[in-house]
């Protein structure tokens, strides 16, 4: 039998988990955590600058490998800094684990020093969270933190730890449960037979239809089976900005994603669709625009593993509740043996419409002889990265452009905030991508506004060595605010501008990195192979980019999917 | 439409802190809630009477499912049911009025549980609709204190709520 302080069955724990590496920051209620820490070498722990940072970390790190990440902090303001990183991972439904420090559980409710109700302030935005009551109880609530974040619908769990909890000198006896079982979570294994059946035959029966995925199916490792029904099928597929890199956006099948920024033949060829399978995705206002002109000629398929996303905001015809990989291979193997098969030629004609649709727009911009444009640059890095770059991204005109001009034709690769739309997301999570591919290009493409919503992150790019490149898409302005004000409020631009920008190239100088300026637009391709050569330092790139360009295709507000600016006068 | 929503919760603290939240989170309306452990004394039985179009009952179901410490749940408005609130009421009883107010309770099948020598205190159980009736006929000017324990409910017939 072995006993162990709580602090050390909690680090066991996390040994015993698998865990790697752990983002955080100490502080009092914390303390027996990180000396159990610092007296074994399993577990690392990132030291970041802020808390914030740590969540994104451990979220850039689970979105790039599908495994969880884990936080550690101390309590009160150790623990609600973590608020908008855990909010960030829960609209993403992105698995992790929030360890949080507290105060000794017989001050609990007296108001002491740094105690805040983690377990209700984070309440909302959390899969689930969990209170330790008793120090035994350490390594079966770490076990089933794990299993809840990590199965069914991912997402953050807390767990807020009193610090009488993990006393070093009260030892229990360790125990690791081999299983987690919960009477009341039972995540579906797999889809209804039945209406996966129903589903390939309204597949088969159709003449305008259309795939659309969501993050899920990245989130399900699904891609290859999703790959495999659309190419089987010959449909045409769309997907969110979530879902970027589900299906490869090379491939000729692929319309590019949808919705509010999405292209010009995506939103078009879903609203004309008869019908729309719709994949791992949750037909978000984002993608929808107004929910009742929504695809008004569609019958509607909806494949997800949380119920809870069908029919929220768009009826679906036939609800399939399950696993997204095991729905899609029963998908296939009905579609295979299908004796019905679809109609070769409303199949052509669809087809024939959208690739109009494809020549019409075809995401052209204008250029400048002298200026260089924010879609330049990100056409110009995914040549030179062969499109094989970890991109993150912040918020903002920046985010849409980088989603927009990369094609990504692999999962895991697209990491941005696409729920939360939290700025400051970006270079923690390229960091939380570099730690684990050290081999890997890790972009951050950011904005001027955003990145300085987490610079203090450049100290912990020294610290541990994580040479990521950061191409600041410098408008002069928070662009995609702007944007809004001369579309809805007559270019007044309320505080959209920033006056006072810092000189980026010392600061990041300052933190004891590069920094390279680019404001001449022949400069643009020669200097960004030179930062790109630069293999072992972080680089800020500060690139001067058209201050006036707005994002298209933008869909017009309360209209239907079809319903876009296509330029700053051209309205369809 | 009025729905009756009866819940099998985990008894652990926190647990209900969780449906009141997600019921105000996601804007959903509470018209009553009651909550007690159950004979087994790791499940509490919760029961909450709300409102909503199809849709956003539908929502509610799903999202009261998807918590962690929910076991199960039902919407008995879905079946036939029986369904029991408890009322107590002081009321003013003075001269005349106090042989009115018996009769009254009589016929409401209530019963008086606390007597002074101007109030009465007076139990009610039933549905919601027989409480507010009583309410009616005695006159509001007549009340001086009300609570009500909200609705509890249980499927007729065979049917159970259990795992
Ligand atoms: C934390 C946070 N605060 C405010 C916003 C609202 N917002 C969305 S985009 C944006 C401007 C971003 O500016 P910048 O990073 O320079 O990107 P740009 O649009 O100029 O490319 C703002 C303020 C947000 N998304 N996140
Ligand atoms: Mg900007």
């Amino acid at each position: 039998m072995e006993l162990l302080s709580g602090a050390d069955m909690l680090i066991r724990s996390l040994q015993d988990e698998g865990i790697e590496y752990i983002y955080g920051y100490p502080g009092g209620a914390a303390l027996h955590i990180y000396d159990a820490l610092f007296r074994q070498d399993k577990v690392k722990h990132i030291l970041v600058r802020h808390e914030q940072a740590a969540v994104h970390m451990a979220d850039g790190y689970a979105r790039a490998t599908g495994l969880p990440g884990t936080v550690l902090v101390t309590s009160g303001p150790g623990a609600t800094n973590t608020i908008t990183g855990i909010a960030t991972a829960f609209m993403d439904s992105i698995p992790m684990v929030v360890l949080c420090g507290q105060v000794a559980s017989t001050l609990i409710g007296e108001d002491a020093f740094q105690e805040t109700d983690m377990i209700g302030v984070s309440r909302p935005v959390v899969k689930h969270n969990l209170s330790v009551r008793h120090p035994e109880e350490i390594p079966g609530i770490i076990r089933k933190a794990y299993y809840i974040a990590a199965t069914g619908r991912p997402g953050p769990v807390v767990v807020d730890i009193p610090k009488d909890m993990t006393t070093p000198n009260e030892r229990y006896e360790y125990v690791f449960p081999k299983k987690v079982k919960l009477r009341s979570y039972n995540p579906a294994i797999r889809g209804h037979a039945g209406q996966i059946k129903k589903a390939v035959d309204m597949l088969m029966a159709a003449k305008r239809p259309i795939i659309y995925a969501g993050g899920g199916v990245i989130l399900g490792k699904a891609t290859n089976q999703l790959t495999e029904l659309v190419r089987t099928l010959g449909y045409p597929i769309t997907n969110t900005l979530m879902g970027i890199g589900c299906y490869p956006a090379s491939d000729k099948q692929h319309l590019g994603w949808l919705g509010m920024h999405g292209t010009y033949e995506s939103n078009m060829a879903m609203h004309h669709s008869d019908l729309i399978l719709c994949v791992g995705a949750r037909f978000d206002d984002r993608v929808t625009n107004a929910t009742e002109k929504f695809c008004p000629g569609a019958r509607i398929v909806h494949i997800d593993i949380d119920p809870a996303s069908i029919s929220k905001t768009i009826d679906a015809d036939v609800p399939i509740v399950g696993p997204v990989d095991a729905v899609l291979n029963e998908m296939i193997t009905l579609v295979r043996e299908s004796k019905e098969k679809p109609d070769a030629d409303a199949i052509a004609a669809w087809w024939k419409q959208i690739e109009e649709w494809r020549a019409f727009h075809g995401m052209r911009y204008e250029t400048s002889p002298d200026v260089i444009k924010p879609q330049e640059v990100v056409e110009a890095l995914w040549k030179l990265t062969n499109g094989e770059a970890f991109v993150t991204s912040d918020v903002g005109q920046h985010q849409m452009f980088a989603a927009q001009y990369y094609k990504f034709d692999k999962p895991n690769r697209w990491i941005n905030s696409g729920g939360l739309g939290t700025m400051g997301f970006g270079l923690p999570a390229a960091m939380g991508v570099k730690l684990t591919h050290p081999d890997d290009e890790v972009l951050c493409i950011t904005g001027e506004g955003s990145i300085q919503m987490n610079i203090q992150e450049l100290s912990t790019c020294k610290q541990y060595n994580l040479p990521v490149k950061i191409i600041n898409l410098n408008n002069q302005a928070l662009g995609m605010v702007k944007q809004w004000q001369d579309m809805n409020y007559e270019s007044r631009h309320a505080e959209s501008y920033m006056g006072s920008l810092p000189d980026f190239i010392k600061l990041a100088e300052a933190y004891g990195h590069k920094g390279v300026r680019i404001d001449k637009k022949e400069d643009l391709e020669p200097k960004l192979k030179e930062v790109l050569a630069m293999k072992d330092d972080l680089v800020f790139v500060d690139i001067y980019v058209d201050r006036f360009e707005h994002v298209y295709p933008m869909q017009v507000a309360r209209g239907s999917m079809k319903d876009m600016w296509l330029s700053k006068t051209e309205r369809v | 439409m009025r729905r009756i929503i009866s819940v099998l919760l985990e008894n652990e603290p926190g647990a209900l802190s969780r449906v009141v939240g997600l019921f105000s989170q996601r804007n959903y309306n509470i018209e009553t809630l009651t909550v007690a452990p159950t004979e087994d004394e790791t499940l509490s039985r919760l029961t909450v009477t709300t409102t909503g179009s199809d849709r956003v009952i539908e929502q509610i179901t799903k999202q009261l499912n998807k918590l962690i410490e929910v076991v199960k749940l039902v919407d008995l408005t879905e079946g036939s049911h029986i369904e029991r609130e408890l009322m107590l009421v002081k009321l003013k009883a003075t001269g005349s009025q106090r042989a009115e107010i018996k009769r009254t309770v009589d016929i409401f099948r209530g019963q008086i549980v606390d007597v002074t020598s101007s109030v009465y205190t007076v139990q009610l159980a039933g549905n919601s609709e027989k409480l507010d009736g009583f309410i009616q006929a005695v006159g509001t000017s007549g009340v001086l204190e009300v609570v009500r324990s909200g609705v509890s409910g249980i499927a007729r017939g065979e049917k159970v709520l259990s795992l």
